[in-house]
């Protein structure tokens, strides 16, 4: 018989897949059915986050946090918000702070309910994508409330809050949240017991809680390998030191794995929920500190001082202090930071932003070999994967 | 809060004198400063250390600073899970050194290197792919440099008539404004306008 050489395949995933989870290229070389490497190209949805934020005063820069992974606006201006009042040494009000957490986690279950519903559609489940889309539905009229945007907020300043929260909607949230575990039962239903479900993701994309820690993940990636580390218990910021909730964590680090835990945070958040708006103190949203604050839009009409605070306010916005800082919170992906550089201007010198996601990314060479291509896009589904924030 | 930042600084500067030239505590984070050519074995013993590990890289970032002289910071952030510590490692290097990879020591390092190169310029020595990552196929420039124009220098567009993508300079419709509202009372670094006439009237008597 005559010797035939043979050529691994290599072929095109993306740019423009449903399953790539946005543009995501990614170069797989294929031995059969098997993937043998898998190159991510990213970068496709590049928009110089970083570069634009160094031409912007401060407050005009926090709008691009929510179009950096824009399933969990507020969590970023949160993040933002943190590092900027850190420069500036000031401490957001109260009732500022148990706002950022209520809606840091109606921002956890909006993003987590799409990533189990696209995790879903990818490995072909519809059902739960309909019911998820619903619930996403209202939370995102939640955020309409709040800020008047249902998607890119820019609703946590720094400083505080733009707004206080409108009257009734604390009875609104309540509502939905005794309803809501009723819809992850059912997806639960769906999908936790389901054969289907489990040969799609158990044991597909194993990752040890060493592999995890040396290729920089976080959040509900590496909780699912056991490793019990979140920042809202590490380095509580907020209040979420006096919010009582579970860690929820996995054991083998699977697809299956991040699935249940995910799932499983989504019932804390609804705790942290609870306790948020039952505590919640009256008081000002905003810092009271007129040259970062803007002033209010009656006071504007009577006060000429007002007048020129707010012209300066938003022409050429308050100056911080020269330092540095890396702060970083517990995003719905995982550890999303950002490393502000000030140099006493109105003025960023320097924003990095560390998204969660990138990290998760940068493994999914290790995690997809040996696997069928099938599986590559259970893992990338949950990777979590969202490329407002890697690509930046 | 702070004591346990002071002693890690300390038990570092004093660990490791060669490797770690100086360490400083502000707003309740650690940053220590190094070489180019002591990162590798500072970065091995914030690892491996029992008082340290520091197993988890969270981010390699790059500042520039046209001004000074080497003009770029490298600056890594690591995090250790065990102590609940974060520590930050910070070196100058300019664009024609290199810096030593730390790809061997946490493989999360690849893309973050990556990332500095296609950003800033800087190379990273010992990297096994070390090709752009974020800007287009065939870029031209380090786009986070602080003399790379916002607008940058071509723009693309799909042409009809060739069927394809081109290319182009960048045409503005409208003139670039980057407004400065510092105020001329406080912080202004440059002449303003009508100010040039103090000097030469200084020199004409």
């Amino acid at each position: 018989m005559a010797e035939t050489e043979i050529q691994n395949f290599t072929f095109n995933f993306g740019p423009q897949h449903p399953a790539a989870h946005g543009v995501l290229r990614l170069v797989v070389e294929m031995d059969g059915e098997i993937v043998e490497r898998a190159d991510p190209h990213i970068g496709l949805l590049h928009r110089g986050t970083e570069k634009l934020i160094e031409h912007k005063t401060y407050l005009q820069a926090l709008p691009y946090f929510d179009r950096l992974d824009y399933v969990s606006m507020m969590a970023q201006e949160h993040c933002f918000s943190l590092a900027v009042e850190k420069l500036l040494g000031i401490e957001a009000p109260e009732r500022a702070k148990y706002i950022r957490v209520l809606f840091d986690e109606i921002t956890r279950v909006l993003n987590h309910c799409l990533q189990i519903a696209a995790n879903g559609l990818d490995v072909g489940a519809m059902t739960p994508f309909l019911w998820l889309f619903e619930q996403r539905e209202i939370l995102m009229e939640f955020y309409e409330r709040v800020s008047g945007a249902r998607l890119h907020a820019a609703y946590v300043r720094p400083g505080g809050v733009h707004q206080d929260i409108p009257a009734g909607i604390e009875d609104d949230i309540i509502e939905w949240a005794d309803g809501f575990p009723k819809v992850l039962d059912d997806v639960e239903g769906l999908l936790t017991e389901n054969r289907i479900w489990k040969q799609r993701n158990v044991d597909i994309g194993v990752i040890t809680t060493e592999q995890a820690l040396d290729w920089g993940f976080s959040g509900p990636v590496l909780r699912s390998t056991g490793a019990a580390w979140d920042l809202r218990k590490a380095e509580p910021y907020a209040v979420y030191d006096r919010m009582d909730f579970d860690i929820p964590v996995g054991k083998n680090g699977d697809c299956y794995d991040r699935y249940l835990v995910r799932l499983e945070e989504m019932r804390q958040s609804l705790r942290i929920i609870r306790q948020c708006i039952e505590e919640m103190p009256e008081g000002p949203v905003m810092v009271e500190d007129n040259k970062i604050a803007p002033p209010r839009r009656g006071d504007m009409k009577r006060s000429m001082e007002a007048l020129i605070h707010h012209f300066k306010l938003y022409t050429e916005g308050y100056h911080v202090p020269a330092g540095e800082t890396y702060t970083a919170v517990e995003a719905p992906k995982g550890e999303f930071g950002v490393y502000v550089v000030a140099d006493g201007s109105n003025r960023p010198y320097r924003c990095k932003i560390r998204a969660p996601g990138f990290a998760h990314l940068q493994g999914i060479d290790f995690m997809a070999k040996g696997h069928q291509l099938a599986d590559l896009v259970a893992c990338i589904a949950t990777l979590d994967v969202v490329f407002g924030e890697i690509d930046r | 809060m702070n004591q346990a930042l002071i002693d890690l600084g300390e038990y570092i500067t004093d660990s490791v004198p060669d490797l770690a030239s100086s360490s400083s505590i502000k707003l309740d984070e650690l940053t220590i400063a190094t070489s180019r050519e002591a990162l590798i074995r500072l970065l091995t013993f914030l690892r491996d250390d029992q008082e340290c590990q520091f197993k988890q890289l969270v981010d390699i970032c790059g500042v520039d600073w046209p001004e000074r002289e080497p003009r770029f910071d490298i600056v890594y952030h690591l995090l250790s899970h065990r102590q609940n510590h974060r520590i930050r490692v910070k070196l100058m290097t300019d664009a024609q050194a290199t810096v030593p990879s730390a790809n061997d020591l946490f493989s999360a390092a690849s893309w973050y290197e990556r990332e500095v190169w296609d950003l800033y310029g800087v190379f990273f020595d010992g990297h096994p792919d070390l090709r752009r990552l974020l800007t287009d196929y065939g870029f031209d420039g380090h786009p986070l440099r602080k003399d790379f124009p916002l607008t940058g220098y071509v723009e693309v567009r799909y042409d009809e008539e060739q069927k394809r993508v081109v290319y182009e300079p960048t045409k503005l419709t409208q003139e670039f404004r980057s407004f400065d509202f510092m105020s001329p009372w406080e912080g202004a670094q440059y002449v303003l306008p009508g100010d040039e006439k103090v000097d030469q009237e200084a020199d004409d008597g």
